[in-house]
């Protein structure tokens, strides 16, 4: 296989920052949607390579920062649940629920895990049968296909105390709506990586059909990024010359049109598409997914009864409006005083990809 | 969260691969794709290989950034050309 240094070569950058200067002769506005290309931006100091009228924004793109407060709440209800244990990617963790944190939580006894993978659950489950295990269903669609195969291979083992907490979000419905955001002058998406290895490419085409929306998936290396960002430059140019905008792949190691049909197939045995609710942003149509009737004994939402307390937002965050792309963390009064990443208000600044932790730990010093 | 990253597979067990990324190897399933062999650069995520990584399209990939960055230089020419039949200096 090809080395990967290749993809992060310094010339090539160069001559590729040099076509973006180019091509930009005004006002043009890209916004990523995914919490990988949030800190691909921010870590290769790409932003500061660009001309000062391009912006790259981030959007909705970190799953645990789009996750209602009410979810967190609930998580946290059920690890204070006794005979509950809680599995979780590491992420959510220190997310401030209204009144506490899983952190937090585990601190004063709860029993919440952390797993690099959904199939530990399975592992945790068969060990303690007389415990009720429950997974944090947080993601997107690179995500969501795992936890689908986890529940399939739960249901062969004949697992019974194990249940999923689903709260995964879908990338196209986000972009139908930010396409569609009044006053939000939004030129092109920079559309997210292994998102597009599930959905494909071809789920673009309804929001480039609808919003004439230049849309390019792009990976995750410094040239990925470059060249993803002439790509839509170069369709910006068209469209604003009376074009028609277009999907293209600048990804194509890793995905195709059609995309990995038997991730699909696992996802929609296990779960519908339904409406979901999005942090600071609300609900979107058929933006989640909740489970299949053939899967409904695995959703913990159902079969585990627990109070869950009610939900205050943290006030003076403006992780809504970064998400939407209309604010910058530094805009923020709390960014890097009273909001830091040991002590977080807001999502965007917990998860190691949300926008304002990004900020922080890369972009401090230079903004 | 959607971080996912690249590695060779070494060994397959019925549906399990050992993947070796870069020298660290571990276990991912194969349960998402069709087809995957010993010597495949899969892409892992959470436990799980969620695509077969193309060889032929990584080399169009770098063909590309090539083309991009070329097109520059093309347009350079052209701006060049333009000066010089104008009789002014190249910018």
């Amino acid at each position: 296989m090809i080395d990967q240094r290749r993809f992060s070569s310094e010339p090539e950058a160069r001559s590729l920052v040099d076509r973006i200067h180019e091509l930009v002769d005004g006002p043009v506005s890209l916004m990523e949607v995914c919490g990988t290309h949030t800190v691909a931006i921010s870590r290769f100091g790409l932003r500061h390579l660009m001309p000062s009228e391009l912006k790259l924004l981030s959007g909705p793109g970190c799953p645990v920062c789009v996750t209602p407060q009410s979810d967190i709440d609930r998580a946290i209800a059920l690890a204070r649940a006794p005979g509950v244990v809680v599995t979780t990617f590491g992420d959510m963790m220190r997310v401030p629920g209204s009144s506490s944190s899983l952190e937090r939580e585990r601190a004063e006894g709860a029993d919440v895990r952390i797993v690099y993978s959904p199939l530990e659950a399975i592992d945790v489950a068969s060990a303690e049968p007389d415990k009720e295990v429950v997974f944090l269903g947080v993601g997107f669609e690179t995500t969501s296909p795992t936890v689908a195969a986890t529940v399939l291979a739960a249901a062969d083992e004949g697992a019974t105390n194990l249940t999923v907490l689903p709260m995964f979000k879908l990338v196209p419905p986000a972009l139908h709506m930010l396409a569609e955001l009044p006053g939000r002058a939004l030129d092109g998406f920079i559309c997210p990586g292994h998102v597009s290895t599930i959905i494909g490419t071809d789920a673009y085409a309804p929001i480039v059909e609808r919003h004439n929306m230049p849309c390019v998936v792009v990976g995750f290396e410094p040239l990925d990024i470059l060249a993803g960002v002439v790509m839509l430059l170069e369709q910006v140019r068209a469209v604003r010359a009376g074009g028609v905008a277009r999907v293209e792949n600048e990804y194509g190691r890793a995905v195709s049109g059609r995309g990995n049909r038997r991730a699909q197939e696992v996802l929609s045995r296990v779960f519908d598409v339904d409406d979901s609710e999005w942090r600071e942003i609300g609900s979107i149509e058929q933006s989640g997914y909740r489970f299949s009737d053939e899967f409904e004994n695995y959703d913990a939402r159902a079969r585990l009864d627990v109070e869950v307390e009610e939900a205050v937002e943290p006030t003076g965050c403006i992780c809504g409006e970064i998400m939407l792309g209309t604010k910058l963390p530094t805009d923020c009064p709390l960014f890097a005083t009273r909001c830091v990443p040991r002590d977080p208000v807001g999502p965007c600044m917990v998860s190691s990809e949300g926008a304002c932790a990004a900020f922080y730990k890369y972009e401090r010093r230079k903004t | 969260m959607c971080l996912a990253v690249p590695g060779r597979v070494e060994e397959i067990t019925d549906d399990v691969a050992l993947v070796d990324f870069g020298g660290v190897t571990r276990e991912a399933s194969l349960a998402l794709v069709s087809g995957a062999s010993v010597g495949d650069y899969v892409l892992v995520h959470a436990g799980f290989a969620i695509e077969i990584l193309s060889e032929a399209e990584a080399r169009e990939t770098l063909a590309l950034f090539r083309d991009l960055a070329g097109a520059l230089d093309q347009d350079e020419r052209g701006r060049a050309e333009e000066a010089t039949s104008d009789g002014g200096e190249g910018r």
